[in-house]
């Protein structure tokens, strides 16, 4: 090795970061990680935004491969700082976002010592991490940062998390370029097309089809979203989308049925349950989606697509799976279906829409009207209404407001939505539409947020500001917990145990401390103006919405209930008589 | 359809894995975050060359959670191979044990015919103590051990299951 060859490890990581495509990072520094920090400030290849706390480094990075489809990048410093991404990496793992977290380590003769700063983060993130490494020799490092890469965007995409000690970004190796990576990691990406073949009988056959397409048609990239919407449209039939999957198939489609589960529209829940072949594409039987699992879709012959064979038969036994990447196996399904030249039950599939016809016709979405109090349907409408046109990226916080917005918006296109569906992790939305407003300067960003919500990363305005990411903040402002409410209300005899916070900030000043823009109202006359001047403002702004407390999130399937047990509304009864909570949905 | 339940089975699991820091724990953390049983597990190198270390655990559970386990395995990034040894035909089982026995009299007499009857061999001995050492598979060393019971069984060592399937062909 001549003196050339030889670099420090920080070099080496830098090397391989910008090797990898890398051109964002989000971090916080601290002692295990200076020499990278020192590193980082002589270059100016990688971009690093500096955040206000460690768990939004890591929501940030998942708005940005979100919207990307690019692997996002965290660096953070050891002990506290590594333990602080936790609730991110989780968050990554159950919504399959491609991540590496590189996080700083004491020197590896000081690991086991409880050393300064010292924290075990290979061990406590092995459970919520798709891989994980701690890098010992500088001459495994490139190799070592180009694996992560590699686990973290191949099959089903997730977090991966390198461990370095610091005195291995100090020590001198060598580096090894992305290209020269040899790994035993390569998931099935083609469908078996003995499989498809069966696949394209059954649907032929089919009377009363379904199409549950979930977050792995987002995760495959746009090429499998434009093919689930051509296979759709080939065969007219109806076609329901995950909290996940929003976006795959354009909101306006004619076909769509909206979102199914928990919080899902009539239409698709009672297609769901009335359904004789379900085609599910990169979705994964959640229970928010099947609710009571023995009155899941009970009459019906299902496909399962899905990259990972874990996904299937965990909750529901399925008839044909077919393992493989979305966009290939659709793509084989569409040509094996062209080439034998199928066809669909046309006869039975006109019957079929009009049953669903009817379905729709109940407008299950509907919500009182108000000129006093502003209901927050017609603030997601509004907001909706007047921004379209400039096709946003819409983030969320969890609950109430959560719902609303994936009831009340459309999204035309895939990428454009970014929510926490399998963690719920409340404070996700503002970090996240961070890094949604890096990768795309020049977008609309808003956060749809609850008032409890954002203020458990409240802190990253100020990140917003320093990077002039000029996020919209949408807050849904109840006075309460809704969603916790709301189950306190139905299941729980009203009794609202801490569900009410009888001091908030004033959101307005809070938004002049940190050098934003804020904006309020509680007029539902008001309320256009106030959209109007968020979007034409350049700057962080929180527009504070005070909604009506009272109202409540329908329809809703009660935990334990089946799809076809749907509460419409206050005033429908069957919420009283709430199921057992053995299986299906069960948590706020 | 959601298919009936099914009765609970034991499976025997061979897996190939990395030999690096890091892959029992995530072998166990895996079984013990989901809530799967391990009955055994046993892990040793077996290609130095390759770096591989092989690993069996004997597992029970319905179809549908053997499924799962072995899914759940094949995702773990170090792991190369998964293979259920009980469903994939006819497989060879063994397992090790010491078995320490203290006694006098009749009773010493009597556990060492049993441990000739068991081909158990005897690996230590005092005037009031033996170790046995008993290969075979688990139900073999499950009978021996109950049989040393009543004969004064102080203590047991076991190594878990080790298992291979027959015929020529590797995992
Ligand atoms: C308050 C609240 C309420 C909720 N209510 C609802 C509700 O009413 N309805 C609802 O749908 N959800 C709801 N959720 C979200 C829910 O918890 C789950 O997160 C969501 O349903 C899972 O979506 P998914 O099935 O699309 O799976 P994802 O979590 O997106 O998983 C993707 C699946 O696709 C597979 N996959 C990944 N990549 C690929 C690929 N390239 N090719 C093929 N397959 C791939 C994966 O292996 C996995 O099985 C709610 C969440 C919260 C917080
Ligand atoms: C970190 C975290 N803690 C607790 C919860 C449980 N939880 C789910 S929704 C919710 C209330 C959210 O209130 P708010 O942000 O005001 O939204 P709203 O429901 O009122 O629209 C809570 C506490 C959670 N999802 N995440
Ligand atoms: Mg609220």
């Amino acid at each position: 090795m001549t003196q050339q060859d030889t670099l420090t490890g920080a070099e080496i990581l830098l090397k391989a970061l910008v090797d990898q495509g890398v051109e964002v990072i989000f971090g916080y520094p601290g002692g295990a990680v200076l020499p990278i920090y020192d590193e980082l400030f002589k270059q100016n290849r990688l971009r690093h935004i500096l955040v206000r706390h460690e768990q939004a480094a890591v929501h940030a990075a998942e708005g940005y491969a979100r919207s990307t489809g690019k692997v996002g990048c965290v660096l953070v410093t050891s002990g506290p700082g590594a333990t602080n991404t936790v609730t991110g990496l989780a968050d990554a793992l159950c919504d399959s976002i491609p991540l590496v977290c590189l996080t700083g380590q004491v020197p590896t003769n000081l690991i086991g010592n409880d050393a300064f700063q010292e924290a075990d983060i290979t061990g406590i993130t092995r459970p919520c991490t798709k891989h994980n490494y701690l890098v010992k020799d500088v001459n495994n490092l490139a190799k070592t940062i180009h694996e992560a890469f590699h686990v973290a965007r191949s099959g089903r995409p997730g977090p991966v998390l390198v461990d370095l000690p610091k005195d291995v970004v100090q020590a001198k190796g060598e580096y090894s370029a992305a290209a020269k990576l040899k790994t035993k990691y390569k998931p099935q990406v083609k469908g078996d097309l003995k499989a498809i073949e069966k696949a394209v009988e059954i649907i032929a056959a089919a009377k009363r089809p379904i199409v549950y397409a979930g977050g792995g048609v987002v995760n495959s990239g746009p090429a499998a979203c434009q093919l689930l919407t051509q296979f759709v449209r080939m065969t007219g039939f109806p076609c329901t989308l995950t909290l996940m999957g929003l976006g795959a198939l354009p909101g306006s489609d004619p076909l769509f049925l909206g979102m199914l589960g928990m919080h899902g529209t009539v239409e698709a829940n009672m297609a769901m349950h009335d359904c004789d072949v379900m085609i599910n594409v990169g979705a994964r039987f959640d229970d928010r989606v099947t609710g009571r699992l023995n009155a899941f879709a009970p009459h019906s012959t299902k496909i399962h697509i899905d990259v990972d064979p874990s996904s299937i038969n965990k909750n529901v036994a399925v008839d044909l799976a077919i393992v493989g990447d979305a966009a290939h196996v659709l793509e084989d399904l569409i040509k094996v279906w062209k080439a034998k030249q199928a066809r669909v039950d046309a006869k039975a599939l006109n019957k079929w829409w009009t049953q669903i016809n009817a379905w729709q016709s109940m407008d299950c979405l509907r919500f009182e009207k108000s000129s006093k109090l502003i209901k927050p349907q017609y603030a997601i409408r509004r907001l909706y209404e007047l921004t379209k046109d400039r096709n946003p990226y819409i983030c969320t916080e969890v609950g109430q407001h959560q719902m609303w917005a994936a009831q009340h918006l459309k999204f035309e296109q895939p990428n454009h939505w970014m929510t926490s569906g399998g963690l719920g992790t409340m404070g996700y939305g503002l970090p996240s539409a961070m890094g949604v407003q890096v990768a795309h300067p020049d977008a609309l960003v808003i956060d749809i947020a609850g008032e409890a919500s954002i203020q458990m990363n409240i802190q990253e305005l100020a990140t917003l500001c320093q990077h002039r990411l000029p996020v919209k903040i949408f807050i849904l402002n109840n006075q309460y917990l809704g969603m916790v409410r709301q189950w306190q209300e139905l299941i729980h005899g009203g009794r609202y145990s801490e569900s009410h916070m009888d001091v908030h900030p004033d959101f307005v000043k809070l938004a002049d401390a940190y050098g934003a823009v804020g904006l309020r109202t509680d007029k539902p006359s008001e309320l256009d103006d106030l959209i109007r001047e968020m979007i034409a403002v350049d700057r962080p702004v929180i527009c504070d919405v005070r909604t009506d407390a009272s109202e409540n999130c329908y329809p809703m399937i009660m935990p334990g209930m089946a799809h076809n047990e749907m509460v419409l509304g206050p005033e429908d009864r069957s919420a009283d008589k709430p199921g057992s909570e053995e299986d299906g949905m069960v948590l706020v | 359809m959601t298919k009936p339940v099914e009765e609970i089975a034991r499976h025997t699991i061979a897996v190939l894995v990395d030999n690096e820091a890091g892959v029992l724990a995530r072998v166990i953390g895996l079984f013990s975050g989901r809530g799967y049983n391990i009955d055994s597990l046993t892990v040793a190198e077996v290609d130095p060359r390759e770096n591989l270390s092989r690993i069996t655990v004997v597992t029970s559970g319905t179809r549908m959670i053997v499924e799962q386990i072995k899914n759940q395995l094949r995702r773990l990034v170090p792991v190369h191979k998964v293979s259920d040894l009980t469903l994939e035909g006819p497989h060879v089982a063994r397992e090790l044990a010491l078995v320490k026995v203290a006694c006098t009299g009749d009773k010493r007499m009597e556990s060492v015919q049993i441990a000739g009857i068991f081909r158990a061999r005897t690996v230590d001995a005092t005037n009031e103590s033996f170790i046995f050492e008993v290969v075979g598979a688990t139900d073999k060393v499950d009978a021996f051990i109950k049989l040393m019971e009543p004969l004064g069984l102080v203590e047991v060592s076991r190594t878990g299951a080790v298992a291979i399937a027959r015929g020529g062909n590797p995992l």
